[in-house]
């Protein structure tokens, strides 16, 4: 256990725990500026922000300083480390510091993306001089898009490098490299190259200032209009935490959230850019019920009375037709959960199923390894992996089907069930960002008596649907989710859903005829208490699991109900 | 509040003297005061018969305009300084990259809702580039409220007919054409 002395105050640093300066300040709720400095990343000390007074206490309490100011980032914590950020010296280096970066600077704040979340701007006021004494160039900045995602504005960079670092140590790609010397210095990608792997968008979160911009946002939003929401991605079975930035109920950009279970500080760019189909033309907005062989739109009040019955005529005179409910693996788990209590209380032969699991290849792991990559030897760990299993909630899902049931039947298991006629009816929900049912499979679900298609995008489906039901997507529902290691997250509800789409569990909330609105919070109390596998939610009582809460999986429990 | 809270102050009607409850010496002093601005040089002004031009134009809030660079490019960069200082909020604006090589950014539709401002000139002021002005046109009338939301090529046209009348309220901004680094590049 390390004891160490920042600005007079003791703190004290847990075993096993490796901190440098910067993160143990922050232990003690001080802050060292810094630019270059990313826990994601190597330590360069290069932009020389983080520049403190440091010293050593001896055993008999004699401290003894070092002459010069010394980097932060790049000086372990170690026992009876004494620092000293708040000194006159101190403060006079970060301004010129300051200064030093902000001379070549061109001032474009105003017609900058990142003005309002930048670095510069935010330590200018903090720690900068009182006025300028470069000389303004304003509006200078040349760009140079380095590639489909990424557009650099060659002015505006500090040259921290941790764009550099981020490609060469977690994408392992090393597209980027810094090109000149001295305050001649750019980042540029290599000739023929560009900067298009998979994980680019990360370079533009981890830029400290407006060097790096992300192209599907320029311009689109000045920051100060965002308002952010948790969330998580659930474009794979990672699950990374994400942030929500939406302004007038639309979303305008997703930012990982650091969440060490599922995805450290990345993401990937297929889950960053890829809501667009939220806001596709052809979405699911109104519910519709088939009458005289054309689709009519209804209202939710309507679907809702004759939901019974509509499974009670599918079933058949006698009710021994089968329903088949096909829960689709983006569905949360309160979702999953109240449909299956719904379905079970209907007193019909219902089977549960688990609807199509997208599979696309083999996971993909970074840091790529590349030809002239430094291992030493060594295995290393994956630093991000974007896994094949492309759907958020497969796991927590499944636990939902295997306590009510027992046993959990696929997709195709449904095909061939309805393609033998083993079952009457199906309420097939969807949610997938993309088409995700062939014509054929499509044409399977003509032989059932009653289809529900409850998603958000239009696909060969709903040729055979008696009802089609618009699903909010993930961002305009709250919910919780399982990723592929077990953490149960949860997400808040960043938007209103489009027209007139509504979340499973809501729908599934006002058939159960429970009263009061629909929480999903409340909900997953509930499944806390009812399914064994999801109890250490229990803990939660309803606040936000920043990291989530990690499920036992790993012995599926079987409770048939 | 009841009649008998202590916060409240009852005074007594003052008596009237009889020179007071004869009302005469009251209307002799009313009809002085008439008589005597009737007499007076008149100070009503017969708008809109005679139209009213604001004494310092530069001073005065009316109507916006855009203001044009020496291209006659929109010179609005689109930073929305003023859609966020605006306490009416009745600017929108949608930015895009400017079609032009020297510029970054310009807004693709500007737009003001005339009937919602508030005339209060905090746009002006939050504008990095000089790039909206309050001119001194006040007289807006309009059949329908939708003409009375400007966009931007109308804003533009405002500054087209008040460019010659009413110099920029604070010159000195110019946008730099070109990056210094450009040449050197390539």
């Amino acid at each position: 256990m390390a004891t160490i002395l920042i600005n007079g105050q003791e703190v004290t640093i847990p075993d096993g725990q490796r901190l440098n300066l910067i993160q143990a300040a922050a232990l003690a709720g001080i802050e060292i500026p810094h630019y270059c400095y990313h826990p994601g990343l190597s330590v360069v000390a290069s932009c020389r922000m983080c520049l403190v007074e440091v010293g050593q206490r001896d055993a008999d309490g004699n401290i003894r300083m070092m002459p010069k100011l010394v980097p932060a980032c790049a000086t372990p914590a170690t026992d009876g480390t004494v620092v000293v950020t708040n000194s006159e010296k101190v403060r006079h280096a970060e301004s010129l510091v300051e200064e030093c970066l902000l001379l070549d600077h061109p001032v474009d704040c105003p017609i900058c993306d990142q003005a309002g979340e930048c670095y510069l701007q935010d330590y200018f006021y903090k720690y900068g001089q009182r006025e300028r004494r470069a000389p303004e160039t304003p509006f200078t900045s040349r760009r140079k898009d380095l590639g489909p995602y990424v557009t650099l504005f060659v002015n505006r960079c500090i040259m921290c490098s941790r764009c550099v670092r981020f490609t060469r140590e977690v994408s392992g790609t090393g597209e980027l490299a810094v090109v000149r010397r001295g305050n001649k210095a750019i980042i540029d990608v290599f000739d023929d190259y560009q900067l298009d792997n998979p994980l680019s968008g990360n370079t533009v979160d981890i830029c400290p200032v407006g060097a790096l911009c992300s192209i599907p946002f320029l311009y689109k939003q000045r920051v100060w209009f965002l308002r952010g929401n948790r969330s998580i991605c659930l474009r794979c079975s990672t699950g990374c935490a994400i942030q929500v930035d939406h302004n007038r109920n639309r979303v305008y950009r997703l930012k990982p959230r650091y969440n060490p279970n599922a995805n450290d500080w990345w993401m990937c760019d297929f889950g960053r850019f890829g809501f667009d189909y939220v806001y596709a033309e052809d979405r699911l907005r109104q519910p519709m019920r088939r009458t005289d062989g054309m689709l009519q739109p209804v209202s939710w009040d309507d679907i809702a009375e004759r939901f019974a019955e509509l499974w009670r005529e599918a079933a058949g005179q006698d009710g021994t037709g089968t329903i088949a409910v096909v829960l689709s693996p983006f569905l949360s788990c309160e979702d999953a959960y109240l449909s299956c209590l719904y379905f079970r209380n209907l007193a019909l032969p219902v089977r549960f199923y688990l609807g199509r699991v997208p599979v696309h290849g083999a996971d993909e792991t970074f840091p790529r390894r590349l030809l002239g990559a430094i291992t030493n030897g060594r295995q290393q760990e994956p630093r991000f992996v974007i896994r094949a299993e492309r759907c958020p909630n497969r796991r927590g899902v499944e636990a939902i089907i295997r306590h009510f049931q027992g046993e959990v039947p696929g997709f195709d298991d449904f095909l061939r069930d309805a393609r033998q006629q083993d079952i009457a009816a199906a309420y097939l929900t969807g949610g997938y960002p993309e088409s995700w049912l062939t014509e054929q499979e499509a044409d399977v679900m003509g032989m059932l008596r009653c289809l529900v298609v409850h998603d958000v995008l239009p696909g060969p489906h709903l040729r055979h649907a008696s009802v089609v039901l618009p699903m909010a997507v993930w961002f305009e529902r709250a919910g919780s989710y399982v990723n592929y290691n077990g953490t149960l997250q949860c997400t808040e509800r960043a938007v209103l859903p489009a027209a007139d789409a509504r979340s499973v569990g809501r729908l599934m909330w006002a058939l159960l005829g429970r009263t009061r609105l629909y929480r999903p919070e409340v909900v997953l109390e509930e499944l806390a208490e009812e399914v064994p596998v999801f109890a250490p939610a229990a803990e939660l009582k309803g606040e936000f699991p920043e990291y989530g809460v990690r499920l036992d999986l790993s012995e599926p429990a079987h409770e048939a109900v | 509040m009841r009649p008998d809270d202590p916060d409240i102050l009852w005074l007594e009607e003052p008596k009237l003297t009889l020179a007071e409850r004869l009302y005469l010496p009251a209307i002799i002093e009313g009809l002085s005061v008439t008589g005597r601005v009737a007499l007076q040089k008149k100070i009503t002004r017969q708008y809109p018969d005679e139209p009213y031009r604001p004494e310092d134009p530069i001073k005065y809030r009316g109507v916006h305009r855009l203001n044009r660079d020496e291209q006659g490019r929109v010179k609005c960069v689109a930073c929305f300084l003023c859609a966020t200082a605006c306490p009416a909020h009745c600017i929108d604006i949608v930015a895009a990259e400017a079609p032009w090589p020297d510029r970054e950014k310009y807004p693709e539709h500007f737009v003001i809702d005339e009937l919602r401002c508030i005339y209060c000139g905090m746009c002006e002021e939050a504008c990095p580039v000089d790039a909206i002005e309050l001119t001194s046109f006040y007289d807006l009338t309009g059949w329908t409220r939708e003409e009375m939301i400007f966009d931007k090529e109308k804003l533009l046209s405002v500054y087209d007919q008040t460019a010659q009348q009413e110099p920029l309220r604070t010159a000195g901004f110019r946008l730099a054409q070109t990056p210094p680094d450009e040449a050197e590049e390539h």
